[in-house]
């Protein structure tokens, strides 16, 4: 089904004008996210500058789970019978995309944060590795949905893969931290609990994550409106494809109505 | 005729096929234990580090031969239309795969037995306590073949399917091998206490992936 | 006379090519039914929509009182689809094949001896599928449709590959067949082997039916668009999209 009927199909996630909005938005809370970040935010009493990662470290943790927790839903939405519209499978595999790459960010930056504060590139605890599995989970997904296929059999398949992940998760989560806490080696570790101490910082993380989320929610409505210009092209050539085989090669049959 | 009737129907049919081809004992068990002697040039020999790492090897060997069993066991139905006659057959999607994933778990637990005489053989093993062993490898067989099945039929149509699987499958089945592993450490180390929470694990593990792949499989299988 | 096939403005897509583009087709049961054209014209397409193994893009559809466009699953155990491939297994001998076949459709044993009967089959019974030749494949292929029992069948090019005796066998299952009231559609080029059982004989042109009535036919062609009488055109049968000239984009 190219285009199944539904009243949800839509051009664009929202307007131009929201769009534009939300993108210079994004482009504020970022600069501010800088400054804040950089300057006015003093360096951590146990970790120096380095720990002002975390600015970036969190906020893209947060979107990364935020991005597939919105690719799970659409892909639910997809597969359920009544909620079926290729909108909820055009979101989930963009939500995915943005979800593999700040997925990529958080470990880089995780890893780039660990080197000077653990003494390694590397740790096994339980949330990098639940975070690893993740993003080669959706790694996956991705390279699922680059297969050339009908659009509503990419969506079935893909919706499918996206529920398998989400479930998956949690069970992955659940054993690797199992795992490392009877070897007792879980890390004491815990980045979060900065945000109690010094209220700029404070200001700083939650400047990180709106910004984030912003920039996602821009990001998301450009990549939407891309899938929806690549649809209406095959579409277009659909159309006359079945226009010419129905009156071009006969050209006597050209009353002949094809039920368009 | 009754779910699991067709589904007997069907595990019947491939295991019949998979007797008369002997790829599974052809070439899949000496696969899986040439496997257990690179890992014995691999790492040191001599002095005990096979022996403490054997429950990992063994299954990651056995994941190497999952991907192998789900390649066959749709390759089958690849060769010949035999796709589309199962479509046509009338069958329900969900005895389908329970057909399919059972006759893949009957294989790899022919697999995991002559593999676990080769690493009790090769690396020194031995196996204390037997109930959690055999239940845990039991539970994880099943969930490793209800996995690997439905990642056969979801890139069963896909020509980079050879490729395609390993990648989607590998990241979900990780639990199982986590969990596999350990209780079979608790078991050989003769602590089944700690065998058993695993066990629970692979089971839910289990379970799911078997609700899961009775739901899509049908759905799956049309979108050729 | 009751429809067991019923088209309106049907069409099908291979991938993003319109195989069919608009067909309309009215087959009763008991009917056989010639479905003819040239290479590309959309008749192995048409089979395939009728079998539910394809969706229904547009139009309307109903086979054996199932509307295609809500489902196109429940109906497929009564039907006997013959492709251009067996879909049986080499490793599992000609009884074998033709025992999961029935059983699948869940038909009683007797239907297998029966169908390999009918084909002739019974001194390869115990040969695996992966050694017969192409005209035994054939045959194998003709009778595990039959081992279904099926309500409508749907042949595509059942006389390819099948030596005199073999064809002299299809006659005489597709004279039974609709004897018993059992409707037949036959995708052919062998249009002298087939109008001797054919009823009626359609002319796929361009993804498009048109209904030919042959001689001394009694019956009234069910078909529409009879004012098709187009020569049938050889178009590609890969789904490139040719240039026509003067295309706008």
């Amino acid at each position: 089904m190219i285009d199944d009927g539904s009243a949800l199909r839509s051009d664009r996630l929202m307007a131009p004008v929201a769009r534009r909005v939300v993108g210079g938005l994004a482009v504020v809370t970022l600069v501010a996210l800088v400054v804040v970040g950089l300057f006015v935010a003093p360096p951590d009493a146990l970790q120096g500058d380095a720990q002002r990662l975390m600015y970036l470290h969190v906020p893209a943790a947060w979107l990364a789970y935020l991005a597939f927790g919105v690719t799970a839903v659409c892909s639910a939405l997809y597969l359920w019978g009544r909620t079926r519209s290729l909108v909820w499978d055009r979101i989930a595999g963009a939500s995915a995309e943005l979800g593999v790459v700040f997925t990529g960010l958080t470990l880089l930056l995780g890893s780039l944060w660990g080197r000077p504060i653990w003494g390694v590139w590397w740790a096994w605890d339980a949330r990098l590795v639940t975070t690893a599995v993740l993003f080669f989970l959706y790694l996956g997904y991705l390279a699922l949905r680059r297969i050339p296929a009908a659009l509503d059999v990419r969506a079935k398949r893909c919706g499918v893969a996206a529920l398998i992940a989400f479930v998956d998760v949690p069970i992955v989560h659940f054993s690797v931290t199992w795992w490392r806490t009877l070897h007792q080696e879980a890390t004491v570790f815990n980045p979060d609990l900065d945000v109690q101490i010094e209220g700029t910082m404070a200001l700083a993380l939650w400047l990180g994550v709106l910004s984030f989320t912003l920039l996602y929610v821009y990001l998301l409505d450009l990549r939407y409106r891309l899938e929806v210009l690549d649809e209406d092209r095959d579409e277009r050539d659909l159309e006359a494809a079945i226009a010419e085989r129905a009156h071009g090669a006969v050209p006597s049959a050209g009353t002949v109505g094809v039920g368009s | 005729m009754s779910l699991l009737r067709e589904a007997a129907l069907i595990a019947g049919k491939d295991l019949r096929i998979e007797a008369r081809a002997r790829v599974v004992g052809q070439q899949v068990v000496p696969f899986g234990l040439i496997v257990l002697l690179l890992f014995a040039f691999a790492l040191d020999p001599d002095r005990g580090v096979l022996t403490r790492v054997a429950p990992g090897l063994f299954w990651v060997t056995v994941l190497l031969a999952v991907l192998l069993g789900v390649s066959r066991a749709f390759a089958l139905e690849a060769d010949n239309g035999a796709r589309d006659a199962l479509r046509m057959s009338g069958l329900d999607g969900s005895s389908i795969f329970l057909g399919k994933a059972g006759a893949l778990a009957v294989e790899l637990l022919a697999f995991e037995a002559l593999l676990t005489l080769g690493v009790v053989v090769l690396f020194d093993v031995r196996l204390a306590s037997l109930p959690p062993l055999i239940l845990a490898s039991a539970a994880a067989t099943v969930g490793l073949a209800a996995a690997g099945t439905l990642y056969g039929v979801l890139a069963a149509g896909i020509r980079a399917r050879e490729t395609l699987v390993p990648m989607l499958l590998l990241p979900v089945v990780a639990p199982v091998l986590l969990g596999a592993t350990r209780a079979w450490e608790a078991s050989i180390d003769g602590v089944p206490g700690d065998a058993w929470p695993w066990v629970g694990l692979l089971v839910i593990f289990a379970t799911l992936f078997v609700g899961i792949g009775m739901l899509a499989f049908g759905p799956l299988l049309e979108e050729s | 006379m009751s429809l067991v096939v019923r088209l309106r403005s049907a069409v099908c897509l291979l991938g993003r090519f319109p195989a069919l583009a608009g067909v309309d087709l009215d087959v009763a049961a008991g009917e056989t039914v010639l479905l003819s054209g040239g290479n590309g014209a959309g008749k192995t397409t048409l089979l395939r929509l009728l079998a539910g193994l394809i969706p229904l893009e547009r139009g309307e559809g109903t086979v054996l009182g199932v509307d295609l466009g809500a489902d196109r699953r429940s109906h497929r155990r009564r039907i006997g689809l013959v492709g251009p491939e067996t879909g049986c297994y080499d490793d599992l001998t000609v009884r074998e094949n033709l025992e999961f076949a029935s059983r699948a459709a869940g038909v009683g044993a007797d239907a297998v001896d029966e169908s390999m009967a009918a084909f002739d089959l019974g001194r390869l019974a115990d040969v695996r599928h992966g050694r017969l030749s192409t005209g035994q494949r054939r045959r194998l292929a003709l009778a595990a449709a039959l081992a279904r029992r099926p309500e409508l069948f749907l042949l595509d090019e059942p006389h390819a590959g099948l030596d005199a005796p073999a064809r002299s066998q299809l006659d005489r299952v597709l004279r039974e067949t609709a004897a018993d009231g059992r409707a037949v559609l036959i995708a052919s080029h062998e249009l002298d082997l087939v109008r001797p059982v054919a009823d009626r004989e359609v002319v796929l042109v361009n993804g498009q039916a048109a209904g030919v009535l042959p001689e001394g036919s009694p019956q009234a062609p069910a078909a529409s668009q009879p004012s098709q009488p187009s020569q049938p055109t050889e178009t590609p049968e890969t789904p490139g999209i040719p240039e026509p000239p003067g295309r706008s984009t």
